[in-house]
């Protein structure tokens, strides 16, 4: 009996140290210089580009086997906040800094857009078969609940020919924090004064109608089956899973249906200021579609490594130019060419 | 001498892990505070009991979060209560010999469904139902998400729980209480009786743990209560729980005051929570008198940003 009770408490102890070594043992610094092996380089951010990043990456790593990206898809928020806090090499976002923001980080952080995503409106209205077409005053109104049935005089006057039902519509967004939410936002914002000051522009807002669902498979989900329900979707998502959409009254008083090329043209009518932080809804071309967006890779202008610095660079200097030809086949708006000479010049002040 | 040494190291390391929990307990509480403190001394008291949640202009209360946490979990106690005992005491008390394995094993086989698939099927399944009924009841827009929803699938989330607690408490009550009861010209339905009084105070014990877990439950809830936050008794309108709004909007949250009345929910939750637990303590003390069943109290099943 007592060496079986010497050797449970043995035992115990053991577990004991070891508990408290597990807790002393020092934690991983993603910043520390790789003496051998490959290069290591860890950033973290945006969801929505993470399906394009990763083959990025995987790519890249083919060509330069010396090279690993590890990227954490974790929210826009929670790249921005690693990257001030420095625990990532890189971080990545769907909306960029705000001026706040980029004070707090212990230095200047450089925007380089990446791809282009757009966000459209999808509906399930009984008894409608050809896609609806909206404007932008019109969105704003219905998620603002003023507009509470589907034979609205200003949905009607937008599609002519259309019978709509007096149904009640059910207005779906985003419950979970995100770009998509974002880029919405700051479209309606632009183009109604009363949603601006009433909602206003961020990851989450308060919405004063509706229902949330979560990530763009729930609200495509609660929209597909709540008769009138209307929601919002990342492009992409909409492509990728057959979900029909409706066009949207650009600045010019086109309609227009997204895609990747009406996209891409939302980005190339736009004046880009040098620090490529721009909101590009709501432009002024004619064929653009207006809820567009880039996303952004973020990266401090000076790193402290500057290994890892210089292999950052030379992989988004491949990301713009080869990179680019895997946009479209995973369902993103490649760059406009002026933006990318633009972002070589930006790239060249990395050091 | 060799013994009362080994008995002393045994005592430290058992005592060491005892404090352990000790320890994270307070950890807990001491960083729930320190990172919510912006929040805190902005919003004050006011936090408990304002309704805005607008993370534009930096203005946040915690009102329609809490009510819907308590409001739903309360709801599902009342639905997931009298089956989960039903169940308890079918499987302990009338059950034939050869169903009362298969039985206990598959109400437990409920409690290991991942809350997501639960969330799943409430979507595809739960949802539309609750959605015709909705619209046979005349509600105006019949959304099928909303807080009917989320208490039904928290009621049935929690009923492997209780049951299951229930159920073993009932099996230690001793036979000689039912024999007793039997020796007086007591029926069945009079021993039955006897035996759920003998271990009340347990029976407690489980319905606050099945309390505690719908509490905490995070994902299943965010994926049909509908998200919204606001305070109404309606069970067919789109509420919120403090558990997914933390779930929700964590990981966007880069604005630091936001960041702070975030994880200040946290800590209400965890407030409440131990509240609760209290609660149930004094409940169980209370009817303690008679009883000597093994007691039970919830567990802090806080499942936060999983």
């Amino acid at each position: 009996m007592p060496a079986m009770n010497k050797a449970f408490t043995r035992s115990l102890f053991v577990y004991l140290a070891l508990f408290a070594f597990a807790a002393c043992a020092p934690q991983e610094n993603s910043n520390q210089a790789a003496a051998t092996g490959p290069i290591a380089i860890n950033g973290a951010g945006a969801t929505f580009p993470y399906p394009i990043y990763s083959k990025w990456f995987d790519e890249y790593q083919k060509s330069h086997p010396d090279v690993r990206i590890n990227y954490q898809s974790i929210g826009s928020g929670g790249g921005i906040k690693q990257l001030t806090a420095q625990t990532v090499f890189f971080g990545a976002s769907d909306g960029p800094m705000t001026d706040a923001q980029l004070k707090a980080a212990p230095g200047p952080v450089l925007h380089f857009p990446t791809v282009l995503g757009g966000v459209v409106p999808v509906y399930n209205v009984p008894g409608i078969t050809q896609p609806l077409r909206f404007s932008g005053t019109v969105l704003a109104s219905i998620y603002l609940g003023k507009i509470t049935k589907w034979n609205d005089a200003a949905i009607a006057q937008l599609n002519p020919g259309v019978t709509l039902p007096a149904t009640d519509i059910a207005v779906v967004h985003r419950s979970d924090g995100s770009g998509t939410t974002y880029i919405f936002c700051d479209y309606l914002s632009k183009v109604s004064p009363e949603f601006k000051q009433q909602v206003g522009v961020a990851t989450s807002v308060s919405w004063p109608a509706g229902v949330g669902a979560k990530g763009n498979e729930g609200i495509s989900g609660l929209v597909q089956q709540t008769p009138g329900a209307i929601g919002y979707v990342e492009l992409i998502f909409a492509l990728q899973n057959k979900i029909a959409f409706g066009a949207v009254q650009n600045k010019s008083g086109q309609f227009v249906t997204a895609s990747l090329e009406s996209v891409t043209a939302a980005a190339a009518g736009v004046s880009m200021p040098d620090d490529f932080r721009v909101s590009i809804t709501n432009p002024d071309a004619a064929n653009a579609y207006p809820v567009a967006s880039f996303t952004w890779m973020l990266l401090y202008q000076h790193p402290t490594d500057k290994v890892r610095g210089k292999t950052m660079v030379d992989f988004l200097k491949w990301a713009l130019a080869d990179g680019q030809k895997l946009a479209p086949s995973l369902g993103y708006a490649p760059l406009p060419a002026p933006v990318v000479e633009k972002e070589l010049q930006a790239l060249a002040t990395v050091q | 001498m060799k013994r009362s040494s080994d008995d002393r190291r045994f005592r430290i390391g058992t005592g060491a892990f005892a404090a352990l929990v000790l320890l994270i307990v307070l950890g807990i509480a001491f960083e729930l505070t320190r990172q919510s403190l912006l929040s805190i001394t902005k919003f004050g008291l006011k936090f408990w009991t304002t309704s805005t949640w607008d993370p534009v202009s930096g203005d946040f209360g915690a009102l329609p979060f809490i009510w819907g946490t308590l409001y739903s979990s309360i709801l599902a106690l009342l639905i997931a209560t009298p089956v989960a005992l039903g169940i308890a005491i079918f499987i302990s008390e009338l059950s034939p010999r050869f169903l009362r394995q298969p039985l206990a094993y598959l109400t437990e086989l409920l409690a290991a469904i991942p809350s997501i698939v639960y969330g799943l099927w409430g979507i595809f399944v739960l949802v539309p139902l609750v959605r015709k009924f909705e619209v046979a009841m005349g509600a105006k827009p019949a959304l099928g998400v909303g807080m009917l929803a989320a208490a039904l699938i928290l009621a049935v989330m929690v009923i492997p729980f209780t049951s299951s607690v229930a159920r073993e408490i009932l099996k230690n009550v001793p036979s000689t209480q039912r024999e007793a009861a039997y020796a007086l010209g007591a029926t069945r339905w009079e021993a039955i009786k006897v035996a759920v009084g003998f271990g009340k105070s347990g029976i407690i014990g489980a319905v606050m743990l099945g309390f505690g877990r719908a509490l905490g439950e995070t994902m299943a809830v965010t994926m049909v209560i509908g998200n919204a936050p606001q305070v109404t008794a309606s069970l067919f309108k789109p509420q919120y729980t403090m558990a997914a709004v933390i779930a929700n909007e964590f990981t966007e949250a880069a604005d630091e005051l936001y960041l702070h009345a975030l994880i200040e929910i946290g800590l209400l939750l965890f407030i409440i929570t131990v509240g609760v637990n209290l609660l149930s303590r004094m409940l169980i003390w209370s009817t303690k008198r008679r009883a000597v069943a093994p007691i039970v109290t919830p567990m802090v099943a806080e499942e936060v940003a999983a």
